[in-house]
């Protein structure tokens, strides 16, 4: 008996969506990839296509049941254990038109990218073998929980009222907040005198093309159908990250006195993290805005907080992620509107300062959770397998250090 | 007047280039080259990792120096690139016929400082 027939048209929407979101992690290797130093540009690759390989499989065994069996729990629980009850029959807690197992593929790919979005914290100075635990504990730990709080049917800050419509607590929040836990107590890169330029520029660019092509199945794709939300959020989508690179430019050449490649790429990055929890949510007009106010906050967090504070967070995954995930959830706090999105809520700007409030605690108990949580889990495997690497190895590169392989020859 | 030219691993650079700021050398050409020595390149170990290929990636510095500096180069460029290992170079030092700033046409030994 199937209640809820499957829509095919929603249906091939979101698997093509989960194809683009899919490659959203190898654009981010290459967006990272160009970043360090060249000795160490393989080991973000391989780190990422890593992330792909583990986690599509934990996902599958365990990770979705623990992010969307719904129960009221900490975890979803075990219920969808490898899979099993989850069929081409629509789940209707999730879509009454979708697959469930097309709900479940589409969210594979969000468990993938938000540890992957971590590897920029400790770039270029942590064992590989310590990455791959910790990539898996912490999917375990932080994503999973979290997820099921806030996307999962029965999660507590889903019921509590708290809307992140792709990702900016679930995703961005605690991925960048992670990543300054983790790049806090890894501690700084050794014998760098000055901030190392990106060593290739052009593929910085490349990845983030490709990024700001997938983040439409990202963002459109978690309408979970081709409607107006869908629709709605693919416009915003791009509109904030338009924005936010233009404002990341300006910025700099009011600041700098020039506008630079690497800048207009971050600011479109930090435009598309900080829109994600609002694409649905918002207006086209308000993202705009949100994009500026993006690029604005990042920079700050970026430009300014880093340097004062000294802490290595070799490629920004907070001041742009988490600082762009934060601040967009809080925006749908502000922005938020019925008039867009009718199971969305209104925000501040229509009168109701409530669910800005909503949205704050929302931002402050994942952030809080991520904090203690990375941080155990980091200590745990220190205790084990050791981080860090050693200086020596730190000089050579991870490159050849950890995988005895060369991106780039002299001569031949 | 001297031209030391050295041979080293690559990441003793840095290593190297701090120990000659704190010798106040500070005039450094750094250049990118392949090489290899008595063993023939085939056997190297960085820290138990074996580099492939007959011809090893290594860096090369020239520093032109006054005589009083010489000493201090050397043993700046020891300091930062002696691991003790096959591999780590060599250094090569030779008279220096002339020197000549393009900027100025200043010669000889206030060219060089």
């Amino acid at each position: 008996m199937n209640v809820h027939p499957v829509n095919t048209v929603d249906t091939l929407f979101v698997l093509l969506s989960a194809a683009l979101v899919m490659l959203m992690t190898p654009g981010l290797a290459l967006f990272y990839g160009g970043m360090v130093r060249k000795k160490n540009i393989l080991s973000i690759l391989m780190q990422c296509f890593a992330a792909m390989c583990i986690l599509n499989v934990w996902w599958i065994i365990i990770g979705y049941s623990l992010c969307f069996f719904p129960s009221n729990g900490f975890w979803g629980g075990l219920g969808w254990l490898g899979l099993n009850g989850v069929g081409y029959a629509p789940m209707p807690d999730y879509s009454s038109t979708i697959p469930n197992r097309v709900f479940m593929i589409f969210q594979s790919m969000f468990a993938v990218i938000t540890p992957a979005l971590i590897i920029g914290a400790f770039a270029e100075r942590m064992k590989f073998s310590a990455y791959l635990v910790f990539t898996l504990l912490w999917a375990t730990f932080v994503y999973a929980p979290v997820c099921h709080w806030v996307w999962g049917s029965g999660g507590w800050l889903k019921q509590m009222g708290v809307l992140d419509f792709a990702g900016g607590i679930v995703v961005h929040t605690t991925a960048g907040v992670g990543a300054l836990v983790a790049t806090v107590i890894i501690g700084r890169r050794k014998n760098l005198f000055h901030s190392p330029a990106p060593h290739n520029l052009p593929i910085v660019v490349l990845g983030t093309g490709l990024l700001w092509f997938g983040w439409f199945g990202f963002n459109a794709g978690s309408a979970l159908g081709v409607n107006e939300i869908a629709v709605n959020a693919f416009i915003t989508t791009n509109t904030a990250a338009a924005a936010a690179g233009m404002t990341w430019s300006l910025l700099e050449w009011i600041r700098n006195g020039r506008p630079t490649v690497f800048g207009i790429v971050t600011g479109c990055v930090a435009g598309l993290a900080t829109i994600t929890p609002g694409a649905g949510y918002v207006s086209i007009g308000s993202s705009i805005l949100i994009g500026a106010l993006a690029s604005i906050f990042c920079f700050i967090a970026v430009a300014i907080v880093k340097t004062k504070y000294k802490y290595d967070d070799s490629l920004d995954v907070f001041g742009v992620h988490g600082v762009g995930g934060m601040l967009g959830t809080i925006c749908v706090g502000i922005f938020a509107s019925k008039a867009v999105n009718p199971q969305g809520a209104n925000g501040l700007l229509q009168g109701n300062p409530q669910f800005l409030l909503i949205q704050i605690t929302g931002v402050l108990v994942a952030a809080l959770y991520t904090i203690v949580v990375t941080f155990l889990i980091y200590k745990f495997i220190n205790i084990f397998l050791g981080v860090r690497i050693g200086e020596q190895e730190e000089s050579i590169g991870l490159d050849l250090a950890q995988h005895r392989e060369h991106a780039y020859t002299i001569l031949e | 007047m001297k031209l030391i030219v050295a041979i080293i691993q690559p990441y003793c650079l840095e290593q190297v280039k701090q120990a000659l700021y704190a010798a106040d050398v500070n005039l450094i050409t750094v250049s990118e080259v392949l090489g290899h020595g008595r063993q023939k390149g085939v056997t190297e170990y960085y820290r138990g990792v074996k580099e492939t290929g007959n011809l090893l990636r290594k860096i090369r510095l020239e520093i032109a120096v006054n005589e009083n500096f010489v000493e201090p180069t050397i043993n700046a460029i020891m300091k930062g690139a002696k691991t003790g290992k096959t591999g780590d170079g060599k250094i090569f030092i030779m008279d220096l016929q002339e020197c000549v700033r393009i900027r100025t046409g200043d010669r000889g030994t206030n060219a060089i400082g």
